[in-house]
């Protein structure tokens, strides 16, 4: 493998967006966000990880456009990008069968059933839920519902993929084969993925880069590169360096906890 | 039959009949006159004796309620979904709705009188009490959908719409069938008491008209019928109603399913 190579594409990788002085002060007073400054490049798996509270699911939905930042600002360097958001919980329709909830993103664009069938499929294959197109929410357990929802985040093959702690609610098996699943439809998408975890050794093995965030109020405290190309095979995880860049995550993350408690 | 089933079905329907046969007999033994209680089987008789009448006034009461009903459930989901559309008219509606909710139909049924024809006042007082149960439900449905669903179809950029159509009327669904069985029989009631307060001045020939007539002239049997037919009423509207929720909710809602244990 060509271990030299990829960390130089990846510097030299154009911006997707970039997050100036970003501050997101809640009706309430609460203070999610302070002097948030953060690039996202084009093609890169990028790890949010901190503790509860401080602000990761805040800057998702800043990057969605679902709201907007009371400070500073984000700067698209395109404007047009399909988006594929799975939120911290599942949110599907509960009226409405598995198939028909991943074919709405399709339906809103005008797609027929018949036409967006393969599609639907084709996503549901991904998770593994091909068999139960036909069944209702209700009827899936936890994780299982988690993954109909990354199969209608997946459905329109998005350039952009924002997740939100996707894979929280699963197994450790289950949850190894779909992380290795999504870096290799990533690769395939040429997309980039902004990915929230609390997982340490998942955040490592994932991303590119990791931002690791500390709490009240919300802040970058490190940004923590990992310089091996995706996707990467499961013996990563024996790799000197794979060790080192947990340690490094995990002390990092410390800090960030241990902020918390002197404020 | 499951120990299940037999609770379900078995025993009130024993429990029903038990009455019956109690009150048979608490009238043979005690030798009570028709008059002041009449016998279920007396009740029976008169209210096949009695059918061609009856039947009319049934009809009648049924076609009221029915009428108010369906004007009621229209006219609720309407405006409710007006007020999703525009908080500014729910807010001035808001004192209207407070008055007339407030206020017991039976005090304004006298006023509808003075205004309407008795029937017109009937199906006036029926309809304006199956109206707010209704219309209140389906407005908190429409408010109440998931905010992460919002979001995903804000994302997508679903027109209004759509979201409408695929998102807010699902999820204001089992509400909407809520208010509608609660006016379901609230639109009964409001029919009877409006057509009782109208009283023997209303041509009305509905039940509760028969029900006052009967007791003018003593003829407490028929009274029992009117009453027996009235609430035979109730029981299919809800009967109709909760089977319509069913039939809709069962594959989905919560309310509709039978928990697992
Ligand atoms: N709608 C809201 N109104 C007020 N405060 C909010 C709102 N949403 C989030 N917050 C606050 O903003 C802060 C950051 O929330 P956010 O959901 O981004 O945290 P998070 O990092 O995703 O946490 P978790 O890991 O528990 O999901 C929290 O302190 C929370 O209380
Ligand atoms: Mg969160």
């Amino acid at each position: 493998m060509s271990l030299m190579v990829a960390p130089i594409l990846q510097v030299t990788a154009p911006r997707l967006v970039r997050l100036e002085e970003v501050g997101k002060t809640f009706a309430n007073g609460t203070v999610a966000l302070t002097g948030v400054d953060m690039d996202v490049r084009r093609g890169e798996f990028l790890s949010l990880l901190g503790p509860s509270g401080c602000g990761k699911s805040t800057i998702l939905r800043l990057l969605a456009g679902l709201t907007g930042p009371t400070h500073g600002w984000i700067n698209w360097s395109e404007q047009e990008h399909e988006l594929g958001f799975v939120f911290q919980e599942p949110t599907l329709m509960p009226w409405t069968s598995v198939f028909s909830n991943v074919w709405l993103p399709l339906r809103l664009k005008g797609q027929s059933r018949a036409v967006a069938k393969p599609a639907v499929m084709e996503a549901l294959e991904k998770v593994g839920l091909a068999g139960f197109a036909n069944a209702y929410p209700r009827e899936l357990s936890g994780g299982m519902k988690m993954r109909v929802s990354i199969a209608r985040a997946l459905v329109t093959r998005p350039a952009l993929l924002l997740m939100d702690e996707p894979f929280a609610a699963l197994d450790e098996i289950t949850r190894n084969k779909l992380n290795d699943d999504l870096v290799a439809l990533k690769c395939e998408l040429g997309a980039t993925v902004v990915f929230v975890t609390h997982s340490v050794y998942e955040s490592v093995y994932l991303s590119d880069r990791i931002v690791v965030m500390a709490p009240r109020p919300g802040r970058i405290v490190a940004e923590i590169e990992i310089e091996a190309p995706l996707p990467r095979a499961e013996d990563f995880r024996l790799e000197p360096l794979y060790v080192e860049r947990c340690r490094e995550t995990s002390a990092a993350l410390h800090r960030a906890m241990s902020h918390e408690a002197t404020l | 039959m499951t120990r299940r089933e037999i609770q379900r079905y078995a025993l009130p329907a024993f429990a029903l009949i038990a009455a019956l046969v109690g009150w048979e007999l608490v009238v043979r033994v005690n030798q009570i006159e028709p008059v002041i209680l009449p016998a279920p089987s007396l009740v029976l008789k008169t209210l096949i004796g009695d059918w061609t009448v009856l039947f009319r006034s049934l009809l009648v009461t049924l076609t009221i309620t029915l009428q108010a009903l369906i004007a009621a459930t229209i006219g609720g989901a309407l405006l409710a979904l007006v007020f999703a559309r525009f908080r500014w008219i729910e807010e001035a509606f808001f004192p209207f709705a407070v008055i007339m909710q407030v206020t017991p139909v039976i005090s304004i049924a006298p006023l509808l009188l003075v205004y309407l024809s008795s029937g017109g006042a009937v199906l006036v007082c029926s309809f304006l009490v199956a109206f707010f149960p209704i219309l209140s439900n389906t407005a908190l449905g429409l408010s109440s959908v998931d905010h992460n669903l919002l979001d995903l179809f804000q994302m997508y950029r679903a027109s209004r719409g759509r979201q409408l159509l695929w998102l807010r009327l699902p999820s204001a669904l089992p509400y909407f069938l809520g208010g509608l069985r609660i006016g379901g029989g609230l639109a009964l009631i409001g029919a009877i008491v409006a057509e009782i307060a109208a009283g023997s001045a209303g041509q009305g020939s509905g039940l509760a008209f028969r029900i006052i007539e009967s007791g003018s002239r003593l003829n407490i049997p028929r009274m029992f019928a009117a009453l027996v037919l009235i609430s035979l009423t109730g029981i299919f509207i809800y009967l109709v109603l909760s089977a319509l929720s069913y039939l809709l909710l069962h594959r989905w809602h919560d309310s509709a399913r039978r928990r697992e244990t």
